[in-house]
């Protein structure tokens, strides 16, 4: 029975460590374990933490699972034979290993991700504007209400919050490879905004204003997703966005602009 | 096979074999002097017995709202079989966008608040700390029972919260405000009467800490102040340091908790603002939204290691004594979770990256909860430590020990997966994490508790269970619940806690949801073997002598330190509870209550198998 026991124990790591591998080798149909493919330079980045961290996973998988399943395997004979189980209390150096080798991994790792952080939440992206090296202004404010997305964006005068904002619902269209900033609100209870192929996600506090930003390639077919539990129709709370052209992009919120009545925008 | 050979029934003989006169005649050397039934007992171990028979009726409860959660997922919006009609009159069978959000977080509750802590704490605990380390009783009696009791009156009050119009509490187990301060959609205000309903969930929450509390009281008293002669602190079992450090945890964490959920009780019903901010409409105070969530997860994150600490302490002893091994690392194993319970009051950050936390201070709660993994992962080279080179005897306990490790790492290395904060605002609030938290409690807490059922039966009833159906279960639930959670890491697009996620991009993961489904639906099902083979063996299993597993923990010594056996010597203690295979003698384990003098009688098969 220790035989049939080994190999149960050993499918699942198993399964496991192919899934991992393919993750690792970004191979298809498991390259990025279910996600789309980023459309930004920091997704990218993040996807490479993502198969990195992974693959120390698949690693400390294997070797932990070997000796289990190896513990189980050899064992087998023992049931019937008169050999002991050897007398071992512990093993300092062992220890002091598996202690310090996972360690020193862990801490290398939490330094080598805080570049991404940084890049993706704490460095607002700037521009040049005369001498000045300023932030880039937000281009759309987003509020999130249950359960829809309303996105006011900057009108004429390049500034949210203003009476020439122009408002559209439930569709996002953001301009390619530029800087683009949000600002998010909520008009009632937590929502999060999500974007699986910006690898972004942000929780939109009432009484908060969040910032994100990212410069992406051009994709059709975005979808926005609520990912904090807002209620009832949590699962509904879902827009459309795209990421088109500059040349397109203005034109585009400039027809908006012209049927749009001035936003309300609080 | 253990089970076979008690039939002989020939109890190892202990140095000491108690006065036979104060027992009943029937029942072997384990006297059930307090008549078992009795709910208003003090008696811990007759009160450990109606936590273990409440929790598991809470977890058959659990189970079923996690099947219905499942059936939405797989088959939206369609009419669930049996239940529906029953429980979704109202809509016709189909399950309501409102009830989907109720039954996720009655899911979680009951399971987290119901199932894993009392019956890890309360259950276990009761059960196992006196005998395990010599002592009649616990430290308060009275406390033991308030403390039962009061599980039974916060059941009553999620019952209450059932009732109400809004048919349950509907914001999720985290219970974020200002959703559940407002209760439903906001606009229309509270047509559905969540606030009430949530305002009972809160107080369901609040008696089940307060009876943590009592218990963590009882337990580290008992623990520091009544252990038998002998019994050190380095002498205590794995289990027992684990329910002492466990305590301690409640004990710093649970006020925490019970002050927060009155603060969202009186911002519920007697509006206060402590959670809504200034901007809000209606508000009449300046809150602060984060607070909660800091409140929240200061407790929530020791929680989840209390829903695990006491399983790992359960399962290292079952692992050394199959394995006819010391446990290896001992000390380690020890300090370990004195390091997982100092860390685990820092990481909470770490379920709050993407929550508008200042950034910066994401960077510490990072490199906390990268620390919080290093013991973790010593404990399991320990139990591997332990198992190499053993003489493994595969009962079902071991098993479900083993399993326990095995799976544990699994959910373990999801969980440094998430604490690399860039990579988690990706899976935050997917179903990434939804895998990751029942790998570490279902694959792990829950199997450990199944293995530690089937450990201890022997000693709670005087019979074995069945070996062949333990076997069946374990087969069965470590197959479905591996083909129900593995799957879910492929989710990390999927958010939770949606009703019906397949629109536009999510269509694609319909039929992996129904495959969990059907898993899911297996694993259940799986579960009533383990029902039938525990009523079974309750009347039919095989009588058990003193110590069937031939432990060396004290708590299977035979001597009865109920309380009518008063007269009994004190027991006492001689070594660890680890003396396995011991090259300096021939049986291959050494008691805790043998005398080195001793010469141990030769059993007919010392080693088992
Ligand atoms: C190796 C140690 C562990 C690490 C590094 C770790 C890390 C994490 C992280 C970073 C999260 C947040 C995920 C997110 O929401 O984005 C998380 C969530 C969670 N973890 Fe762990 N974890 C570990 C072990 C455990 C254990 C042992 C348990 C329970 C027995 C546990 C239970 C949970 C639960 C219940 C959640 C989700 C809470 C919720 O949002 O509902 N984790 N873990
Ligand atoms: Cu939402
Ligand atoms: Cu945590």
């Amino acid at each position: 029975m220790n035989r049939f026991w080994s190999i149960l124990f050993a499918i699942v790591p198993l399964a496991a460590f192919v899934v991992l591998s393919m993750v690792c080798l970004k191979l298809v149909p498991l390259s990025t374990m279910g996600l789309p493919q980023p459309i930004n330079a920091p997704g990218q980045s993040i996807d490479f933490l993502f198969r990195l961290v992974h693959g120390l996973c698949a690693g400390v998988l294997f070797f932990t699972s070997i000796t289990i399943v190896w513990s189980l395997w050899q064992s087998r004979s023992a049931a019937g034979g008169t050999r002991r189980a050897a007398y071992i209390k512990s093993n300092l150096l062992l220890e002091l290993a598996w202690t310090a080798i996972p360690g020193a991994l862990l801490l290398w790792l939490a330094f080598y991700q805080m570049e991404v952080w940084s890049d993706t939440r704490l460095n607002q992206p700037t521009q040049i504007i005369g001498q000045e090296t300023v932030a880039v202004p937000p281009l759309v404010l987003v509020k999130a209400r249950q359960y829809g997305w309303e996105f006011h964006y900057a009108g004429a005068d390049q500034q949210i919050k203003t009476a020439d904002d122009v408002y559209i619902e439930n569709l996002l269209v953001v301009p390619a490879n530029r800087d683009v900033v949000l600002e998010l609100e909520s008009r009632d209870v937590i929502h999060s905004f999500f974007v699986p192929e910006l690898r972004l996600k942000q929780d939109i506090v009432p009484g908060m204003s969040h910032r994100v930003w990212f410069n992406a390639n051009p994709a059709d077919q975005l979808e926005i997703l609520c990912t904090e539990l807002c209620g009832e129709g949590h699962y509904r709370m879902r827009a459309r966005m795209r990421v088109v052209a500059p040349a397109t992009f203005d034109s585009w919120l400039d027809a908006e602009a012209r049927k749009n009545q001035p936003a309300e925008f609080q | 096979m253990i089970a076979g050979r008690t039939t002989h029934h020939t109890p190892h003989t202990t140095h000491r074999k108690p006065k036979t006169e104060n027992r009943k005649p029937h029942t072997d050397n384990r006297t059930l002097t307090p008549s078992p039934l009795n709910p208003f007992s003090t008696h811990h171990r007759v009160i450990g017995l109606w936590y273990l028979f409440s929790c598991l009726i809470w977890l058959g409860i659990g189970g079923l709202l996690a099947l219905a959660i499942r059936w939405q997922l797989a088959w939206p919006w369609s009419n669930m079989p049996i239940l529906g009609s029953w429980l979704f009159a109202d809509s016709g069978g189909t399950i309501t966008p409102e009830f989907y959000t109720v039954l996720f977080t009655m899911h979680a509750s009951v399971m987290i608040f119901f199932v894993l802590i009392p019956i890890l704490t309360g259950g276990f605990g009761n059960l196992l700390i006196p005998p395990m380390i010599g002592a009649k009783s616990l430290a308060f009696p009275q406390l033991t029972r308030i403390a039962f009791w009061l599980m039974w009156l916060a059941f009553g009050a999620m019952v209450l919260s059932f009732l109400t119009p809004a048919r349950g509490a509907a914001s999720g187990w985290t219970a974020y405000p200002p959703l559940s301060v407002f209760g439903g959609n906001f606009g229309t205000g509270d047509a559905s009467g969540n606030r009430v309903a949530q305002a009972w969930w809160l107080v369901g929450i609040l008696l089940t800490s307060v009876s943590s509390l009592l218990v963590a009281i009882n337990h580290v008293t008992t623990i520091l102040q009544m252990r038998a002669l002998g019994m050190t602190m380095f002498r205590l079992p794995a289990t027992v340091w684990a329910m002492l450090v466990t305590s301690i945890m409640q004990l710093l964490a649970l006020p925490i908790l019970i002050l927060a959920s009155v603060m969202q009780w009186t911002d519920i019903s007697l509006g206060t603002g402590f959670f809504i901010p200034a901007e809000a409409a209606h508000s009449v105070a300046g809150g602060q939204v984060l607070l909660w969530q800091h409140l929240f997860w200061f407790y929530g994150h020791p929680a989840v290691y209390i829903m695990i600490l006491p399983a790992m302490g359960m399962v290292s002893d079952i692992l050394a004594c199959f394995a006819r091994k010391p446990l290896f690392g001992y000390h380690s194993m020890v300090w370990s979770n004195i390091a997982i319970a100092s860390l685990g009051f820092i990481v909470w950050g770490h379920h709050m990256f993407v929550s508008g936390m200042n950034f910066t201070i994401a960077m510490s709660f990072m490199i906390s909860t990268m620390l919080i993994a290093l013991p973790s992962g010593v404990k399991v080279f320990n139990w591997i430590g332990t198992l190499w080179g053993g003489r493994l005897q595969l009962t079902t306990p071991m098993l479900l020990g083993v399993g326990f490790v095995s799976m544990f790492i699994i959910g373990g290395l999801s969980g440094v997966v998430m604490s690399v904060p860039p990579v988690d605002v990706v899976l935050h609030d997917t179903h990434y994490v939804v895998a990751h938290i029942h790998y570490v409690l279902f694959g792990s807490s829950v199997l450990g508790m199944f293995g530690a059922i089937y450990f201890w039966f022997p000693l709670m009833f005087g019979r074995l269970m069945s070996e062949r159906l333990g076997k069946l279960h374990f087969l069965t639930t470590f197959i479905f619940l591996n083909g129900t959670f593995l799957p879910m890491h492929l989710l990390s697009r999927m958010p939770r806690r949606y009703a019906d996620p397949y629109a536009d991009s999510l269509a694609e993961f319909l039929p992996l949801n129904q495959w969990i489904t059907w898993c899911a639906m297996g694993m259940a099902a799986s579960q009533l073997i383990f029902l039938a083979n525990f009523l079974w063996s309750l009347r039919f299993g095989i009588l058990s002598q003193s110590n069937p597993w031939q432990s060396n923990g004290l708590e299977w010594s035979g001597v009865d330190s109920n309380a009518a056996n008063d007269d009994n010597e004190p027991l006492e203690v001689f070594r660890w509870p680890y003396e396995y295979s011991s090259p300096d003698r021939e049986s291959d384990f050494f008691p805790q209550w043998e005398k080195e003098s001793d010469q141990p009688e030769r059993n007919e098969s010392p080693n088992g198998d």
